[in-house]
């Protein structure tokens, strides 16, 4: 059996004025993968899943997601987006709806679902990000680890194929950096293809299927986890994990 | 200064002529404000667009009507539109008035609107949302509910702006005290009981929009 590519990047650049933060970037991702990319501030990773999402404008390269080459030309963007799903570093709830309000706000407004479907689709989800009690809450109310989950369940309900997780947790008090990994384990367990840009290594190397390794706009190094943290093959690799040890 | 039994006394026997020209003025005033946030969004929506064009129409307008006396646009807008078809006076001046608070509530909008987190509109983007959609369903609750302590203070202005529609003969309630006033010749006790009804006036417009405030402001408690 075959897995299906969810994901293909063929030599992506994007610069920012002189500033060249992603360069020729390859990169695969089959169905039921979990990729984490890890790097230093500045390598390129955010970027690069901003740009899967078409958030950044790429400069030239390819982007394929399930099996179809993206172009603004050739696709409405705002279809794709509703099979990729993006959680943010700040969440970015909307403050003036409740919690319920967020999450039936796409499903309702997108892909006219109608409201009493989209409402018993979003509790279910908030059951299963542990918040079923927190549905006519506003976002304020909320810790900012309930947050993340209120902005996990967002963009489940409209059903995407693929997850994109820009820095998830590091916005987090410490203590609350727990309940948003276990959520996005569960939702890895569960199948879901999932990129996630973070600096959680302990969460990279158990949840993991792929890690790779950014530097300076390029991809240095891609392993399972196991062998990427045990025996890393680049030295620029090994460089940047005896740092974040010393955490 | 009339003594206060005497301006008492005036107050009272001008009820009647005083409360229409109040009523005229509350109608100007509403309907100045109401068109003002309909042409004030749209040149706000104007100026954040992408098109160079667009924004420069605002900027332009923005500052045809700030660079001008508000008088001289009334003055303007009467006599102009009323030289190539008849419009009632009254729509001459509360269009000039609209017109007027237009410029100044596109500023308060577009400011509003900037300073709404840029992450909210990405998170409405990458939902599947259009921009259009987004800005509508996510970004102008949120500048409409920071916009209003800003558009209050305009409405205020606006409302006493509205007294400039004197000089078109408006019945209005500045124009109704000088008549008074000068027909009587006691200025000063007609002018002091309008001062009366437009603090009355403005402390009811400053309720007003505390309530709106306070109920727009349920999300944060």
């Amino acid at each position: 059996m075959t897995t299906r590519e969810m994901i293909k990047i063929e030599n992506l650049n994007k610069s920012f004025g002189d500033l060249h933060v992603l360069k020729n970037i390859n990169l695969e991702v089959f169905e039921s993968d979990v990729v984490c990319l890890i790097g230093a501030s500045g390598s390129g990773k955010s970027t690069l899943l901003r740009c899967l999402n078409f958030l950044e404008k790429k400069d030239n390269g390819n982007i394929i997601i399930e099996g179809e080459e993206i172009t603004r030309s050739t696709h409405d963007i705002n279809e794709i987006r509703q099979k990729v799903g993006m959680v943010f570093q700040h969440f970015n709830l909307f403050p003036h709806m409740t919690v319920l309000e967020n999450i039936i706000e796409a499903p309702v407004h997108v892909k006219k679902v109608s409201k009493q479907e989209a409402i018993e689709e979003a509790k279910v989800l908030l059951s299963k990000v542990g918040l079923g009690d927190k549905a006519d809450v506003y976002p304020s109310k909320l810790s900012g680890g309930q947050k993340q989950r209120v902005a996990i369940a967002r963009a489940l309900a409209m059903k995407p194929d693929i997850m994109l997780f820009d820095e998830p947790t590091s916005a987090l008090d410490p203590e609350l950096v727990g309940e948003v990994l276990a959520t996005m384990k569960e939702l890895a367990e569960d199948g879901m293809t999932m990129v996630v840009v973070t600096h959680e290594m302990g969460f990279a190397r158990e949840v993991a299927d792929w890690i790779i390794y950014m530097n300076d706009g390029m991809i240095i190094e891609k392993g399972h986890p196991e062998e990427f943290f045990e025996n890393p093959k680049e030295e620029r690799t090994r460089e940047f994990l005896s740092t974040t040890q010393l955490k | 200064m009339p003594s206060f039994s005497h301006f008492f006394e005036t107050l009272v026997s001008n009820k009647g002529l005083f409360i229409d020209a109040m009523l005229l003025t509350l109608k100007l005033t509403a309907v100045s404000i109401l068109f003002g946030i309909i042409i004030g969004l749209f040149f706000a929506l104007l100026k954040i667009s992408r098109s160079k064009i667009l924004s420069f129409i605002s900027d332009a307008y923005v500052y045809l009507v700030r660079g001008t006396p508000l008088i001289v646009q009334i003055f303007i807008l009467y006599f102009g539109i009323s030289g190539i078809f008849l419009i009632p006076d009254f729509w001459a001046a509360a269009l000039a008035l609209a017109f007027h608070n237009g410029a100044y509530i596109a500023e308060i909008f577009r400011g509003t609107i900037q300073s709404i987190d840029k992450g909210q509109m990405e998170a409405g983007r990458s939902l599947g949302m259009s921009k259009g959609l987004a800005m509508r369903r996510i970004i102008l609750p949120q500048a409409f509910r920071r916009a209003l302590p800003p558009l209050g203070n305009q409405f205020i202005i606006g409302l006493k702006d509205s007294s400039l529609a004197a000089f078109i003969s408006m019945n209005e309630l500045f124009n109704v005290a000088t008549t008074l006033g000068s027909n009587n010749f006691d200025e000063m006790t007609y002018l002091l009981i309008v001062a009366v009804y437009y603090l009355v006036l403005v402390a009811l417009l400053t309720i007003i929009v505390r309530l709106f405030e306070n109920r727009l402001a349920v999300s944060d408690r």
